[in-house]
Formats: structure tokens, sequence, C-alpha cells
């Protein structure tokens, strides 16, 4: 009955949204205030009606309903109450069902806190959002109910797959969805503007609370995603350029450059059009990596259940979204007048540097994902685009945006100095120079790149700090007045702060573990040790025991160092019988000088074993990293500007000028 | 210092219309992508004589498999496991072809327990001529199985002519049907 209520609620909510789609638009080209009105309550109904559905799947796995096909096929009433949560979104159908929730959600918060937009404009941005939510109910109903029910009744399920079966994982497609949706706001917004042929600083204060929160949650999508692949499948690697992996990480990099160029909107009236397409671009890049994983058209790891069906549903749906709306952009788009000119040589200018570098970089990753692709359609030959590629053609372009980086915060708008930035950086120079010695001698036997990329790394989270010290005008004056800069230097500028010292981290981490790793693979009788980079690991013996929903060998090493004994580890080697399946639960020993990682197989046959160890050094800067990137994107979040929402659009002109002096005053 | 600059509005409509145009030609070839089926790599067992082998019966079961069994006449193999729930969708077509019984099918027992398998046999019905147990999987790896279900065409000589990757749906069996009718005939097979 709970479920039938669910589906109900879904067929409800699409009728909502057909609504909201249409009147609030008309609404909004007549002028008719009650047409208009009527774009918030339909969000709000919309909002309760697909939260009431999912509350209705969630309900049928906890109590695990087998009646239920999605649950039968996906869940087991021995599995961790977690599990049954976190399996609501562990398939196909579920997991579009919190993509619409998160959908919707947004929508709704729009209506409430919106209040200090134009009503026609919110009315535009939740009519589009409405379109949005069409698709995807429509998707949900016609090709994947999660609500169909199942006769006769299974004693039991058939479980979620173990591999998923893990906390990683249970918020990494939660985490992901958010941004990925978050994402549709700035779409949502763009598409208004386009229709309403008027892009202004009030509008890019909107879409960059959206976009940031959007960033916040994808970069932690994708840190856990890699996380979890690293401890979880057992090779010791963190990203695969797989597919899938692709599929997140190009809105991503659309995303990084839309988060930056809207800023250049918001404080100079400038880059409208660009930001305006950056932000379809980014949405669709969004979709496109929901139609990779489901349809089945490249080969991945991650491949949800495939059909071609839904493959077809999805791609008219991709074609309808992202056609509409650049067609939309290739009529308006001259509407949008650039205001503010600027010098080459200007924060701005640094801004459309980093735009340029992001999205060819983002080029690049779509062209090697979809290259195999290509290549079948054209000529029926397979191949598969890996690694190498992507290391030759994204590196490179990389590398000069990650040089840039430190250099752009301390441009001044319209005009800089790039020479007198260069002198303000002379302690991260210096640091960067120390870092290149030091590497030199501390490895100099080990891979050349490291040692630049290290003093890369080094040189990105010095400037970061230089840059914030020159803000404080730490030292030049008294504590006093630093202090006093402390507090009342904006947020977003130490979001910044954090932001690019965070990714200064992650390519440490990265050139640290890529190019000092140790790894070892052997098979061992108990008793016997091997030595791993500096340590020794001591096979003790391998014992079997029972897990809630799996059995399990557990294998353990007595690891020491120069014959001091650091720690014990214990490896796992996982027998699921719902669905059958063996995982590996690597050992992983986090230190200061990088994590252990040690990995226990199958038995080879009287009492030997094939084990693994790998000695990662600052592996761990990676997810680190990550995280401090996540907190500046936060910290820039809880500015003042976002938290008082946009100002009136008559305010909001004269703003940006005073920011902009009073940065650039200094 | 060069000269100041502000944002360029593409002038020219193509030039606005550059993005829509990308995004089109992407859209036509994921249409087309929709119609290819990745996952089918060649395997490059395909024209070999089938490996070396020999695995026992299942518990309470006789014939096992082994090479010299797959000589003399056209067979398939077909690679299943009680666990694996694709093998439950492809099952009752080869339950009609053995009632048909057109050509032999043999089964590869992948990493299952025997007793497991024995009565998913015995549940759904057993379509197999000889089945080998395969509890380990360590011909299956020789077989270049890297998916459970797989099915391979052997020529009467012992050659792997054709394999099929996932669940065998009805118009799969027509193209193997074909290819096995091609195959007797003395010609080459088309799969």
């Amino acid at each position: 009955m709970i479920a039938e209520l669910g589906h109900f609620a879904l067929v409800l909510a699409l009728s909502v949204a057909l609504v909201q789609a249409t009147i609030p638009l008309l609404g909004a080209w007549r002028g008719d205030p009650g047409w208009i009105g009527l774009a918030r309550p339909a969000a709000l109904v919309q909002c309760l009606l697909v939260s009431i559905a999912f509350g209705a799947l969630m309900h049928a796995y906890v109590t695990s309903d087998f009646s239920v096909l999605n649950v039968a096929t996906n869940s087991h009433s021995a599995k961790p109450l977690l599990y049954k949560i976190s399996g609501v979104w562990g398939n196909h159908e579920g997991s579009l069902l919190l993509w619409l929730l998160i959908l919707v959600l947004f929508g709704a918060a729009v209506a409430l806190f919106g209040g200090n937009l134009p009503a026609p404009f919110r009315a535009r941005v939740l009519s589009v959002q409405a379109m949005i939510a069409i698709g995807f109910l429509a998707f949900v109903l016609f090709t994947s109910n999660p609500f169909e029910r199942l006769f006769p009744v299974p004693l039991d399920g058939r479980g979620l797959n173990p591999l998923l079966q893990d906390p990683g994982l249970a918020f990494h497609p939660p985490f992901l969805y958010l941004g990925y949706v978050g994402f549709s706001m700035a779409f949502s917004f763009a598409v208004a503007a386009l229709i309403e042929g008027r892009v202004d600083a009030a509008w890019a204060r909107w879409v960059r609370p959206w976009t940031l929160a959007a960033w916040c949650f994808l970069t932690m999508g994708i840190a856990l995603g890699s996380w979890w692949a690293y401890y979880e499948l057992g090779w010791g690697g963190w990203w695969f350029w797989d597919p899938v992996e692709n599929a997140s990480f190009m809105p991503w990099l659309a995303g990084t450059a839309l988060l930056h160029s809207s800023i250049v909107v918001e404080k100079r009236d400038s880059l409208k059009n660009w930001t305006v397409l950056l932000a379809i671009v980014t949405f669709s890049l969004s979709l496109l990596g929901t139609f990779l994983v489901r349809s089945g058209v490249l080969t991945s790891v991650h491949a949800f259940a495939t059909d071609p069906a839904r493959g077809v549903f999805i791609l008219g749906f991709l074609i309808v979204v992202i056609a509409g709306s650049l067609t939309l952009y290739a009529i308006r788009a001259p509407a949008m007048k650039g205001g503010g000119l600027f010098a080459p040589v200007s924060r701005e200018g640094g801004l459309v540097l980093n735009n340029l570098l992001l999205s060819t970089a983002c080029a690049t990753v779509l062209l090697g994902t979809l290259y195999p692709l290509f290549l079948d359609a054209v000529t029926g030959e397979k191949i598969t685009v890996g690694p190498p590629y992507f290391n030759a053609t994204f590196g490179p372009l990389m590398l000069p945006a990650l040089i840039a980086m430190a250099v752009g915060p301390m441009l001044r708008w319209k005009r800089a100095d790039l020479g007198g930035a260069v002198q303000r950086l002379k302690f991260a120079i210096a640091a960067t120079v120390a870092a290149l010695f030091l590497t030199l001698v501390l490895a100099y036997d080990g891979p050349w790149l490291a040692i630049p990329g290290i003093a890369l790394g080094v040189w990105m989270i010095a400037a970061a700090l230089e840059e914030a010290a020159y803000r404080l005008r730490l030292f030049r004056v008294p504590v006093g007045e630093s202090l006093r800069r402390l507090v009342r230097s904006p947020r977003s500028a130490w979001g910044t702060t954090f932001a690019h010292a965070g990714a200064g981290m992650v390519i440490i981490g990265i050139v640290a573990s890529s190019s000092w790793q140790v790894e070892k693979l052997q098979v061992m009788r108990p008793g016997e040790e091997v030595a791993v980079g500096g340590y020794s690991f001591k096979f003790i013996g391998a014992r079997p025991f029972k897990g809630p929903n799996y059995n399990a060998v557990r294998g353990a090493f007595q690891v020491s160092r120069n014959g001091v004994d650091i720690t014990l580890m214990e490896p796992e080697s996982r027998e699921y019988q719902d669905p059958p399946m063996e995982t590996t639960e690597a050992a992983i020993r986090t230190g200061w000088g990088g994590d252990l990682y040690a990995v226990i197989g199958d038995p080879t046959g009287d009492g030997v074993w094939s084990t693994r160890f790998y000695n990662k050094p600052m592996i761990h800067w990676i997810w680190m990293g990550a995280l401090v990137m996540v907190f500046g994107g936060m910290v820039s979040l809880s500015d003042r500007r976002h938290r008082v929402g946009a100002p009136s659009r008559r305010k909001a002109g004269a703003k940006p000028l005073k920011v902009a002096q009073s940065m650039a005053g200094k | 210092m060069s000269e100041p600059i502000a944002e360029e509005i593409p002038r020219r409509a193509w030039l606005r219309l550059v993005p829509l145009v990308v995004a089109l030609v992407i859209g036509a070839f994921l249409f087309v992508g929709l119609g290819l089926r990745p996952k089918e790599i060649p395997s490059a067992l395909i024209g070999k004589a089938a490996p070396e082998f020999d695995l026992p019966a299942l518990p309470g079961r006789p014939k096992g498999l082994k090479t010299a069994d797959l000589k003399g006449e056209v067979s398939l193999v077909n690679v299943f496991a009680s666990w694996c729930v694709s093998c439950r969708a492809e099952h009752p077509l080869f339950m009609k072809l053995q009632a048909s019984g057109v050509v032999p099918v043999h089964g590869l027992n992948n990493k299952d327990k025997g007793e497991a398998a024995m009565s998913w046999l015995n549940r759904y019905g057993d379509p197999y001529d000889r089945v080998g147990a395969d509890l380990k999987g360590r011909v299956s790896i020789d077989w270049g199985v890297y998916g459970v279900p797989e099915t391979f065409l052997v020529s009467a000589e012992g050659r792997i002519v054709c394999k099929h990757i996932g669940p065998v749906m009805q118009r799969d069996l027509e193209i193997l049907l074909k290819a096995i009718e091609a195959l007797r005939q003395g010609g080459t097979a088309q799969c």
C-alpha cells in the first residue's frame, strides 16, 4: 500500500511539474502576477510529493518489503541497517529518485529563500527547474519504476553488491548528485536569464553560491569515490580515468571554471556570455555523466544495470535539454553585452586564462572518454583510451593553470602589474626553490619528474599563504592592525586561500605517492617476513571468521621498522553469499609519512597465501587536500554577501564597484 | 601595455551556433553508440584450438568435460553458475535447444559449489550434455572468460569459432544457429 502511495505521489508530482513548467513561464511573459505567483506553491508541493515517494521507497527498504521488485533485487534482510538505507540509491531506479529528490529540494529552496529575486525572474527559474523535473519524472515513471511489485513474494532479497556495502560508498552517490543537481540551479538561472535577456551582478550573486555549493559537494563526492576505490578495490590505485570517473570529473572542471568566471560577472560586469554558456555546459556534462553511467554506451567498471530503452530515453532528454538551451543561447547571446574593459594582465585576465585552460582540459577529457565510441562508430575498431592519453594531454594543460593559479589572486582588477605581483610572492618563490633543492638532495635517485612536481605543490601552498599574509599586511603593520584586517577581510578571499592551498596539497600527494611508491607481490607462509620500503612485514597467520552477512579470512601481519614493532595489520578477504562475491578489504595504516597498505588474497594451497604490500608516501595528502578545498568552498559560501542573499538590483549595481575598489586600492 | 579588452560577443550567427553543433554531433554519436556493443571485445582465442583441460563431473552427475570431448562434432560450451542471475535469463533457451537436439550444449560450471550447481540444475532443468566443474575458475581463465555467462561455439575439430558474452537471447541464438549450419556445410561461420 505504501509503495502504491509512493507511485501515486510521483504521478501527481509529474502533473504538478507540468503546470509549474508552463504557467509561471507564460505568466512572466504576459506579466500576469497570478500566473507568476503559481511558481512558488507548485515548487513546494512538488517537493512534498517527491519526498513522499522517496520516503515510501525508504520504508520498503528498511522494512525489507520484498514484494517490491526493486527491494527484492537489491536488498537482503540480513544486511546492516546503514546498507538497507544506502541500498535505496545503490541501484538504478532508486538513485534516479534520489536525483529527483535533490532537484525538487533545491527548487523548494529557491521558492522559499528567493524572496529577493524579482518575481518574474524567480518564476522563470522555477519553470526551467520543473522542465528538468518533468524529464526525470517521466524517465522514472515510464522506464524505471522503483515501486513495481513482485509476485510471488520471495522469502529474501538478492542483496546489494558487496562492493557497495561500504560507508564510503553509502555517501558517495548522494554527494555526487548534490553536485550534479546543484549545477542544475546555475543552468536554470542561465536559461531564465537568456529568456529575460539580462545578466547582471545580482544574477551572478545568486548563481555563485549555488555553483559554490554544488562544487563543494561534487569535490567531496569525487574524493569519497576515489578513497573508496583506493581501500575497497584492493588495487592500491585511487584514480583510473575510467569513463564513469571522467563523467564526474568533467562537470567538476567546467564547474570550477564557472565558479571563477561568475566572479568576473559579479565584480566587473563582464564575461556574461561566456558564463552563461559555461553554466549550460556544466549541467549538460552532468547529464551526460548520468547518461554514460546508465546506457552502457561505454565499457566501465561501474556499469549500472544497462538497458537500451533507458539509454534512448535519456539520450532524447539530453538532446532536448542541451540543444534547446544552446539554441536559446545562439539566439539571445547578443542581448547580453559585457560591461567592464580590462587589460590582458589583470585579475580578469587571470580568470580568463584559468577558464581557457580548465575548459580545454575538460574538452580533452571529453574527447578521451568518447573517443572509443567515435572510433567504434566510424571504423568498428574497439580500443580503450587509458591513463597514458590522459597523462599526456591533461597534465600539460593543467600545469600552466596550476602555476598561474598562485599568481592570480595577487593581480588587481582592470589592470595589474605582473612583475609587482611576482615580487610580492618572494617568500613563496624562496620556498619553492628550497623545495626544489631539498627534493633533489633527498630523492636524487627517484624519478626526476617528482622534483618539479613537489616544488609545484609547495609553490601553490606557499603562494596561497603569502597572498593571505599580504592581505593582512602581516609584519608590515602592527599586529593589531593585521588582526583587524583578519576580522574584516571578506570570507570569500579566505575561501580562495584554502581552496588554492588544498589544491597544492593534492598535487604533493599525487606526485609523492606515485613517484616513491614501493610495491611487493609475493606468496607467503606464516612466519615469513618481507621488506617493503624500509618496513618489514611478518606474516603471523590467517584465520577464518564470520561477519554479519559474509565469511572472511583475516590475515595478521606484524609491521616493524628497524626492529621496532609498529603495528599489526589485518587485511581481510570476504566472501558474501547474497549475492555471492568476493571482496578484499585492504588493511591501511596511515602515518605522517604516508600509508602502508596490505592485501591478503587467495590461499594457494599448503598454507601459502598470496599477499600484496604497498608503501605509499604522503598519499593521504590527496584526500586531505580535497577536504581543505571543500573547506575553502564552505568558508567562501559563508561570506556575508551570500548569507544575506542577493541585494536588490539597484543596490547591486553600486556595490561591486565599491568592492572592486577596496580590493584594488590596497 | 597592450590594448584593454572587452568581452567579445560573437557577432556572426554561425559562431554562436558552434556549441549547439558540437552538442548535436556528440549526440548523434551517442545515438549510434547505443546500437553498438562495446563489451564485445573480440577474443584472442577465436580461430584457435580450445585450451587443454580435463574437468571432473558435478557430484551425482555423469560426464565431466575435457578437450577431447569437444572434437568430432560442432558444439556449444556455455559458462554458467548457480549464483549468476543472467544465467537464469538465458536458461529457457538452452532448455529448448536441448529439446530440439540441434546441437549438443556443454556446460562449464564456473566458481560454484558442486551441490549448489546440482540443485540449480534440478530446479530449473538440465540442458547440458557434459558439464565440467571448474570450482576454482582456472579453466575459465584459460578460455578467456571474464564474466558469466559466456557461450562459445566450437567446431568439429575442437576450434573456438565464436564467443558470445552475456546471456544468449533469441536474436543471438539465431546468429549462432546460422553459424552452426555454415560450419556443418563446411563454410565459414559469421558471428
